[in-house]
């Protein structure tokens, strides 16, 4: 592995300080310029589009209008009443998905981030081997997501799929009947299973690169006071990871939240009602059902709600930086 | 450092259980994609019956598997190179300079992180057909729309970790550089990027699983001619018969150039992670 | 100066790239000159989207050789084709002339995307007359001018295994359920099962559900257009569908997996169960290598004693419309194009391929369509098939209900007991999202 020296500029660096009162116009200009293709893009394809879905969101766009759009009654926020009348079955059905997202959300990182990081303390000393298991590890986040999520699905079929034929022919661990894993309650936990096997890797790639930057001193420093492999790990490991996690749980929240891939390949179109991710959700109802007024709407709420939770998080997560 | 015996044994057995963990399924598509079509229809096996290349050969007749090939691979390569072009002239301004609307672009870029893509398929699709009879710049149904998209999908990614990453290459070597009679952006080629070599191609390894993999936008923006690996091989299952083996020889085949390229680059990877990460 | 430079090398690169890759060409052919070129998406009626290609490819260069105006042909696969019909009509950009699912007609009329067949229109691609009546009748909303022209029609059967039934010593296919459970009963052994259903799959529980209602004498709709979805006929309907699983057990409970639209089908040509509900799929079994001679097909079956105002229906209209995009550029081109494929010879050629049968009376003069096989679908087609509810909200009543099904089959596959008041409960909720 390449050695990194990772120091970083103190934030509030003065910057080209000397020359910079010669040269000012065209130094305060060369920053934008810069910036300019990576706006454009940004304009083109997130920020333009989400604004006008944030517009579609306030309109009666259904099967009638979607030939001519710009017709489209307005809705006020008849849709935002629509997704969120919890005493409907469309309500229902919203508020269902985003509980079954939370706590599918909650178990993968859960389940995740530890894999991970018991994965890069394992690794973390070097021993016979370890690059090959590490090149191991990092397979299932190299693979492409359809394709690993189709073999997936190939293993979890009822009659010809692997599981079952670990768990039933081999084990003999079921009672009665081959169980499903693509269809009612357990598919719940394939979808589990699946992203977690997807997104362990990362948090692991992610938990290495940053023990790189720990020095061998300060290990040596906590076994002088005692510190057994538990408590080098509090002492040490842990505190000098927190910029990592600070930022690795935050987008592994955000990935696996909005994760569409894994659900739509896994299960196709129509995902089971127990395992209802809030992103296949919203693609059923504006998609299928060809409302994408209410769809829209559902988005809006779902983006608020991701600003709302990340917003909350970073600062908490600054307060607790500024605070060690 | 010694190591107590526990710990030893422990991480032994935790290595063996997450290194099985990782390579079952790829033990099941490398086999299966060895498998006669009869031994993929019944009771699962570990080994095929008798080993048959056949699913390779007859993989790319059941769909046009080779035109999404070329499809994923010209918009793949060319939506990465391009991301960290644009990425890392953005990523050098916030890094070198202190300006207006830095703190701006930095939230609005990386929150755009968190947009559920569902919101904007549509309205970016009706964009881009409206700006194809508006300008006569084709971007529905063209390879060009969907590298705009997948360039601009990493590219918050990207800025972010390059910014970071160019944070951690000393300034002193842009001012030795400037010293030396380079103007700023001479600098930037001649020294910062070759310094930056690793954060460059950790995006860049990024950027191309990225594209390579995505499927709800290709699925919208594409058509016959111009659908990638990602969508085209649903084709499989449509079929009369569901050819599981030739399935699974299928997905062997896309991943192989995208898992041996991640491994032989990952140390530049982890490298390019751990100075944006730290930041 | 070195910024300006870099800029433009910057610009100039994705310039590049752009020209570089934009080698598309842009859809619909330009110039309404007298040689256009017309984009026709077709559905993937082959064994493959490559197979449809083949099959299509030759019939569209005999088009240009008759008329001078090419065709540039994209098959489109059923996963896809809804997605993108309505993006398509969102847009406004779509291709000249397409295929559409029968069942859509009502709902892509609400839309207003597609040119009306009204008589003027009919009357340049030869006229109604030349159409058989029930392939007409799912085209869209009664009283208004057809969305669509049908060019492929199909009906369900009940496919049963000859050599199974002469085993378990059953000479006549099932005509009443209560035969039929006693048949399928007989032929559920240890090696294979009674019934295949395609559980996993929307438009088949859709399909097979709203037949049984008719039976049952329910309706999804009533004559004003509002949802009936929990009527008491259709929670009766689901419930026999559901026992073929839960209570009759003469179903593998994994068929409640089968989501491909292909399985259910694999397992009857290959023996692995004796009956299937499926449409026209003569083409199909010879390319799965089932032997011809155990191929029999009958109507499905019907209640006994018929409930109180059940009808005698066993099939819905099944099929394959042809439609003419508003916004194309080239409409008498494209109308030639419609009189083309509901052409006699055409027809013959197509549905004889596909193993579907033609939407053209003249047509069935071909020896082809005297087989008994054939026979048997086109009376169902003409006395006893009825179209789904020809109302606007019809894609979504297909998805809801569909879905619907599709849940309630993975409960009883595994195991649970799903009781009337479930049922009735959960088409409620179905109905509470029609919006």
């Amino acid at each position: 592995m390449v050695q990194l020296d990772t120091r970083t500029q103190p934030e509030s660096a003065p910057l080209a300080p000397s020359k910079a009162a010669r040269r000012r116009p065209r130094r305060h200009l060369l920053p934008y310029l810069l910036l300019i293709p990576a706006v454009l893009l940004e304009l083109l394809i997130h920020i333009v589009p989400m604004l006008v879905g944030i517009g579609i969101s306030f309109l009666h766009l259904t099967q009638f209008y979607i030939a001519n759009w710009r017709d489209a009654p307005p809705a006020g926020f008849a849709n935002y009443r629509y997704a969120l009348d919890f005493h409907s079955a469309a309500g229902k059905e919203l508020l269902h998905s985003f509980f079954v997202t939370v706590v599918f959300t909650v178990i993968v990182l859960v389940i995740s981030w530890t894999l991970g990081m018991a994965a890069a303390v394992f690794t973390q000393r070097p021993f016979p081997g370890r690059g090959i298991v590490r090149t191991i590890f990092l397979i299932p986040y190299a693979l492409p997501v359809f394709a690993s999520v189709i073999t997936w699905n190939f293993m979890l079929q009822r009659d010809n799929g692997a599981v079952n034929h670990v768990l039933v022919d081999q084990l003999h661990l079921a009672t009665g009947d081959r169980p499903f894993w693509l269809i009612g309650q357990n598919s719940f936990y394939s979808l589990v299973l699946v992203e977690v096997w997807r997104t362990w890797p990362f948090a692991f790639l992610m938990l290495t690169a940053g023990m790189q930057s720990i020095t061998q001193d300060l290990y040596e420093a906590a076994g002088l006071d005692g510190a057994g492999v538990w408590g080098q790990l509090r002492s040490v490991t842990l505190p000098m990871l927190r910029p990592v996690n600070r930022v690795l749980l935050l987008v592994l929240f955000l990935w696996t939240f909005n994760d569409f891939t894994t659900p739509f390949t896994l299960f196709g179109k129509g995902a089971p009602r127990q395992a209802d991710l809030i992103s296949m959700h919203i693609y059923q109802n504006s998609f299928v059902t060809w409302n994408f007024g209410t769809g829209s709407a559902m988005s809006v709420l779902l983006l608020l709600f991701l600003l709302v939770i990340t917003g909350a998080y970073l600062r908490i997560a600054n307060r607790g930086a500024d605070d060690a | 450092m010694r190591e107590p015996t526990w710990f030893k044994w422990t991480r032994a057995v935790g290595l063996l259980l997450l290194s099985l963990f990782a390579l079952v399924p790829v033990w099941v598509m490398v086999t299966s994609a060895l498998k006669p079509l009869a031994d993929v229809q019944d009771r699962f096996t570990w080994f095929p019956s008798h080993v048959s290349t056949r699913p390779f050969v007859d993989m790319w007749d059941t769909i046009p598997l080779a035109d999404y090939f070329m499809n994923s691979i010209i918009v793949s390569t060319i939506a990465s190179i391009a991301s960290v072009v644009v990425a890392l002239l953005a990523a050098y301004a916030l890094s070198r300079y202190r300006f207006r609307g830095r703190q701006t672009f930095s939230v609005v870029v990386l929150s755009t992180q968190m947009f559920p893509g569902i919101l904007f398929l549509l309205p970016l699709y009706v964009l881009f057909v409206n700006l194809g009879s508006a300008t006569g710049i084709e971007l529905y149904g063209t390879r060009t729309g969907l590298i705009v998209t997948y360039m601009t999908f990493t590219l918050p990614f990207a800025i972010w970790m390059l910014a970071g990453y160019l944070d951690s290459v000393p300034r002193d070597l842009d001012e030795a550089a400037k010293v030396d009679g380079c103007g700023p952006l001479g600098a930037f080629v001649r020294v910062v990027i070759p310094a930056a070599i690793p954060g460059i191609v950790a995006v860049l390894i990024y950027a191309f699983m990225t594209a390579w993999g995505e499927v709800l936008f290709a699925s919208v923006l594409t058509d016959d001619s111009t659908r990638t690996l990602a969508v085209g091989l649903r084709g499989y299952a449509t079929q009369n018969n569901v050819y599981w083996n030739q399935i699974m020889a299928a997905a062997l085949t896309v991943s192989v150039p995208v898992v041996v390229g991640f491994l032989v680059l990952q140390r530049y990877l982890v490298a390019g992670m751990t100075a944006g990460s730290v930041k | 100066m070195r910024v300006t430079r870099l800029a433009a090398l910057a610009l100039a690169s994705l310039a590049g790239a752009t020209a570089l890759t934009a080698c598309s060409s842009s859809g619909s052919g330009s110039g309404s000159d007298k040689n256009p070129t017309l984009t026709y998406w077709a559905s993937n009626q082959g064994t493959s989207l490559d197979n449809d290609k083949q099959v299509l490819g030759p019939e569209l260069a005999k088009f240009t050789k008759q008329t001078g105006i090419k065709v540039k042909l994209q098959v489109v696969p059923w996963s896809d084709l809804l997605n993108n019909i309505l993006t398509a009509t969102t847009s406004g950009k779509g291709p000249d002339v397409l295929n559409i699912g029968n069942t859509w007609s009502a709902s892509l009329q609400a839309t207003g995307a597609f040119v009306p067949f009204d008589d003027s229109v009919m009357s340049k691609i030869g006229g109604k007359s030349r159409f058989l009546g029930g392939s007409l009748s799912a085209t869209g909303a009664a009283g208004k001018p057809p969305t669509a022209v049908p060019i492929y029609s199909l009906a369900y059967g009940l496919y049963y295994n000859k050599k199974y039934f002469a085993d378990a010593g059953i000479s006549q296919p099932p005509t009443t359920w209560p035969e039929f459970l006693a048949d399928a009963k007989k032929v559920t052994t240890p090696q294979h099962w009674g019934l295949s259903l395609e559980g996993g799959s929307v438009s088949e529980n859709v399909h097979n559900v709203f037949t049984f209602s008719q039976q049952q004498g329910g309706a999804f709709f009533d004559s004003a257009g509002k949802p009936t979805f929990d009527t008491p006929q259709n929670v009766a309907a689901v419930r026999q569908y559901l026992d073929f699983i839960q209570k009759d057990k003469i179903t593998n409970p994994s068929n409640a997996e089968y989501a491909q639209g292909t399985e259910a089908l694999a397992d009857f040509a290959k023996g692995k169960t004796a009956m299937v509900l499926w449409q026209a799929a003569s083409g199909s079994l010879k390319q799965l290598g089932m032997n011809a001679a155990d191929i029999g097909v009958a109507p499905i079956p019907l209640p006994d004693p018929m409930p109180a105002g059940g009808k005698a229906v066993t099939s819905m209209v099944a099929g394959i419309n042809l439609a003419v995009f508003k916004t194309t550029k080239h409409m008498d081109a494209a109308l030639k194009f419609v009189k083309f494929m509901t052409s006699t010879p055409e027809q013959k050629v197509l549905n004889k391929t596909y193993g579907s049968l033609p939407s053209v009376q003249e047509a069935y003069a071909d020896p082809a369509f005297t087989t008994p096989a054939v026979q048997t679908f086109k009376s169902i087609l003409s006395k006893s098939a009825a179209p789904l509810p020809a109302v606007a909200a019809e894609s979504q009543f297909e998805t809801l209900i569909g879905t619907a099904v599709k849940d309630m089959l993975a409960d009883a596959a595994s195991g649970k007991t799903v009781s009337d008041s479930k049922i009735s409960s959960e088409l409620k909720a179905a109905q509470q999202q029609l919006s």
